[in-house]
C-alpha cells in the first residue's frame, strides 16, 4: 500500500560477477526500455504541467496563483491538512504503540482495519459522509435543526480528508517499531522511567525519521486529494474549493494556464515530499550501516 | 487480554488501544456501516435493477477492463523498471528511484489534467499518434493510461525488495548446472518473484478500479463509452439518487474486499512457502 513500501537501493545488488549478470546488450536494452517507460508515463506528466502552466508568461502565472479564489483554496486546503494530518498523527503514533509493544487478541483484523481506508474508492469515502451528514441522511435533519453544516462546509471536507488519509501514518510507523521490539523501552523502564518519559526519551528518538516520512505523507494526500473532497464540498467557489478542486474548475472553464499554475504548486508538494523520502531513506541507510558497523566491532 | 497487559511492563496498553479502536469506529466503521444501512432500505428487487442495469453494467466492464490492462502493462513493465534500478548501475538511478514515487505523492488531479493536455489529439502525443489513426484522450485507452500511472508504483515497490534479497548463490548454482542466462531466469529467479508480481497486481488492479481523480479528465465520460464505475456514483450523487449511489458503491466495496482477500491469501501463501522450505 503506499507509503508502507520504503526500499532502499543497496550497491551490493548492483556488483555482480560477470557470470551472473546479462551481457552488456542486453543490459543497455532493458535500462533503455525502463527510462523510457518512465519518460512517457511519469516524466512527461510532470514536466508538461510546468510548460502549459508558464505558457503565456510569468504574469499570467503569477496573476493565477495570486487570484482571490486561488489564495482562499489555498488557505482552505492548509487549513484542511492542519486539522486532518495532526489528528491522524496521533492515531497512528496510539496505534503502532499498542500494536507493537504489547500482544493481544485481534491485531491482524485491527491491522487490516487500519488498512481499510485505502482500498475503498475515493467516491465513497466522500459518499459515506453524505449518508451521514447530507439532508436525507442520518444526522441531517438534527444538524439542520440546530443550524450546523457539516456538508458543503469545512467540516465535511476535514472529516473526508481524514478519513481518506487515516493509515498513513500509522503504516509508515507499524513495521518500523515491530523491527525495533520492546527492549529499549524495557530497560528504560526497570530503570524506573514513567511511561511519557519512555516515550519522549526513548521511542521517539528511535522512529524519528519514519515519522517524518509518514506526516509528510499523509500530509501530501491531505493537501492533493480530489475525489473524496469533491463530494463533499459542494464546490462553492472562494468558500468550499480547495486546490485540487480549483484546478478541476479552471480546467473545466478553459483556463489552461491558471489550472496549470494552480497544478504546479501542488506538483511542489509532490517534489518536496519526495526530496523528503529520499532523505530519509539516506538517513535509515546510514544508521543501519552504523549498527551493522557497531555489530560487525562486537564481534 | 489481560494476561499479556500483566506480562509487560509497559505502560499505556489501554489508553493507547482504546484511543485506536475509539478513532477507528468514529472515523471508518461506522460511517462505512452508513453504506449497508442505507442499502437495506432498498427492496432486492430495487437493489438488483440499480445494479445491473445497463448503464451500471457498462461502467463495470470499462472499469474491469481498463484497470486489468493497466495492471497488465505495469506488470511487464514495472519488472522491468524494478529489475533495472536492483540489478544495474547507471548515471542518475537514484532520480529515476524518486520519480518511481510521483504517482503516490501527485495529486490525481494533477495527474489527470497533465496526461490529458499530453494525449489530447492537440498534445504533444496526442498529435504525433492522431495520424495514425489512433486516438487515446476521451477513449478507454485513454483511461488505461492514466491507470498505469497510477498502479505503476505499486508493482515496482512489492517486486524490488524481494529482488533486492534474492540470494547470488541460488544463480551461481544455475551457472554450474549448465544453464543459460534466459533459463536461470525462467526457472530460477523468476518462480520466487511471482508472489510479489501478483500481488503488485493485484494491488494496481484494486487501485485502478476505484480511482477516480487521475481519470475523469482524460476519460471523456460518456456514458455506455468511457464512463468509469466510481464517476457513475458520482453522477447518481449529483442527481440526489443517494439510494442509486449507494446501491453502486456497495457492489464496488464487495469487489475491495474480495481482492484485499485475494492479496491477503497471496501473501499468506508465500509465506508459508518460505517457512516450510
Amino acid at each position: 500500500m503506499a507509503g508502507a513500501v520504503t526500499s532502499h537501493l543497496s550497491h551490493e545488488a548492483a556488483k555482480r560477477p560477470k557470470h551472473i549478470t546479462e551481457s552488456p546488450i542486453v543490459k543497455w536494452v532493458l535500462i533503455s526500455i525502463a527510462l523510457l517507460f518512465l519518460a512517457l508515463v511519469v516524466l512527461l506528466p510532470l514536466i508538461s504541467v510546468f510548460i502549459e502552466a508558464f505558457k503565456q508568461g510569468m504574469s499570467v502565472y503569477w496573476a493565477s496563483i495570486t487570484d482571490p479564489d486561488a489564495v482562499s483554496a489555498l488557505k482552505l486546503t492548509l487549513m484542511t491538512a492542519l486539522i486532518a494530518v495532526p489528528l491522524n498523527t496521533i492515531f497512528g503514533i496510539a496505534a503502532a504503540w499498542a500494536i507493537t509493544k504489547f500482544s493481544f487478541r485481534g491485531k491482524n483484523l485491527l491491522i487490516t482495519l487500519i488498512d481499510l481506508p485505502f482500498s475503498i474508492s475515493p467516491v465513497i469515502s466522500g459518499l459515506i459522509f453524505v449518508l451521514l451528514f447530507g439532508a436525507q441522511g442520518w444526522f441531517g435533519p438534527w444538524l439542520d435543526d440546530h443550524n450546523i453544516q457539516i456538508l458543503f462546509a469545512l467540516p465535511g471536507i476535514v472529516l473526508a480528508t481524514t478519513f481518506v488519509t487515516f493509515p498513513f501514518v500509522a503504516r509508515e510507523l507499524i513495521p518500523l517499531m515491530q523491527a525495533q521490539g520492546v527492549h529499549e523501552e524495557e530497560a528504560a523502564a526497570s530503570l524506573g522511567a514513567k511511561g511519557w518519559q519512555i516515550f519522549w526519551r526513548v521511542t521517539l528518538p528511535n522512529i524519528k525519521w519514519g515519522l517524518l516520512y509518514g506526516i509528510i505523507l499523509c500530509n501530501a494526500r491531505a493537501m492533493g486529494e480530489f475525489g473524496a473532497v469533491s463530494v463533499v464540498s459542494g464546490h462553492i467557489r472562494g468558500e468550499t474549493n480547495t486546490l485540487p478542486l480549483h484546478v478541476e474548475i479552471l480546467y473545466n472553464e478553459y483556463q489552461f494556464s491558471a489550472s496549470f499554475a494552480v497544478a504546479s504548486l501542488l506538483v511542489f508538494l509532490a517534489v518536496i515530499t519526495l526530496i523528503v523520502k529520499s532523505i530519509v531513506e539516506w538517513r535509515t541507510s546510514i544508521v543501519q550501516a552504523g549498527k551493522e558497523g557497531e555489530q560487525a566491532d562486537a564481534h | 487480554m489481560k494476561g499479556s497487559k500483566a506480562r509487560s511492563v509497559l505502560p499505556g496498553f489501554g489508553l493507547s488501544l482504546g484511543f485506536t479502536v475509539f478513532y477507528l469506529c468514529i472515523l471508518v466503521l461506522i460511517p462505512l456501516a452508513g453504506i449497508v444501512v442505507k442499502t437495506t432500505g432498498l427492496t432486492w428487487d430495487q437493489f438488483w435493477q440499480t445494479v445491473t442495469s445497463q448503464r451500471v453494467l457498462a461502467s463495470y466492464k470499462i472499469s474491469f477492463f481498463t484497470s486489468f490492462f493497466a495492471a497488465l502493462i505495469n506488470l511487464v513493465f514495472g519488472l522491468i523498471v524494478a529489475w533495472v534500478l536492483v540489478r544495474y548501475k547507471f548515471p542518475g538511478k537514484k532520480l529515476v528511484d524518486a520519480l518511481v514515487d510521483l504517482p503516490f505523492a501527485l495529486p490525481t488531479a494533477v495527474a489527470g489534467v497533465a496526461l490529458t493536455a499530453i494525449y489530447a489529439p492537440n498534445g504533444w502525443v496526442g498529435s504525433l499518434l492522431e495520424p495514425l489513426g489512433v486516438k487515446v484522450a476521451f477513449t478507454p485507452l485513454g483511461i488505461t493510461i492514466a491507470l498505469i500511472f497510477i498502479g505503476l508504483p505499486f508493482v515496482v515497490r512489492t517486486v524490488q525488495p524481494v529482488l533486492q534479497d534474492l540470494e547470488k548463490e541460488t544463480e551461481e548454482a544455475a551457472v554450474m548446472l549448465g544453464a543459460y542466462r534466459w533459463r536461470t531466469f525462467r526457472r530460477v529467479i523468476l518462480p520466487e518473484l511471482i508472489p510479489p508480481l501478483l500481488t503488485g497486481f493485484a494491488l494496481a488492479f484494486a487501485r485502478g478500479l476505484g480511482e477516480y481523480g487521475s481519470v475523469v479528465f482524460i476519460s471523456g465520460n460518456m456514458p455506455m463509452k468511457t464512463e468509469i464505475t466510481p464517476l457513475l456514483i458520482m453522477t447518481k450523487l449529483e442527481q440526489y439518487d443517494y439510494s442509486g449511489a449507494t446501491a453502486i458503491a456497495l457492489m464496488m466495496l464487495l469487489a475491495s474486499f474480495a481482492m484485499l482477500l485475494l492479496i491477503n491469501y497471496i501473501q499468506w501463501r508465500s509465506n508459508r512457502r518460505a517457512v516450510t522450505e
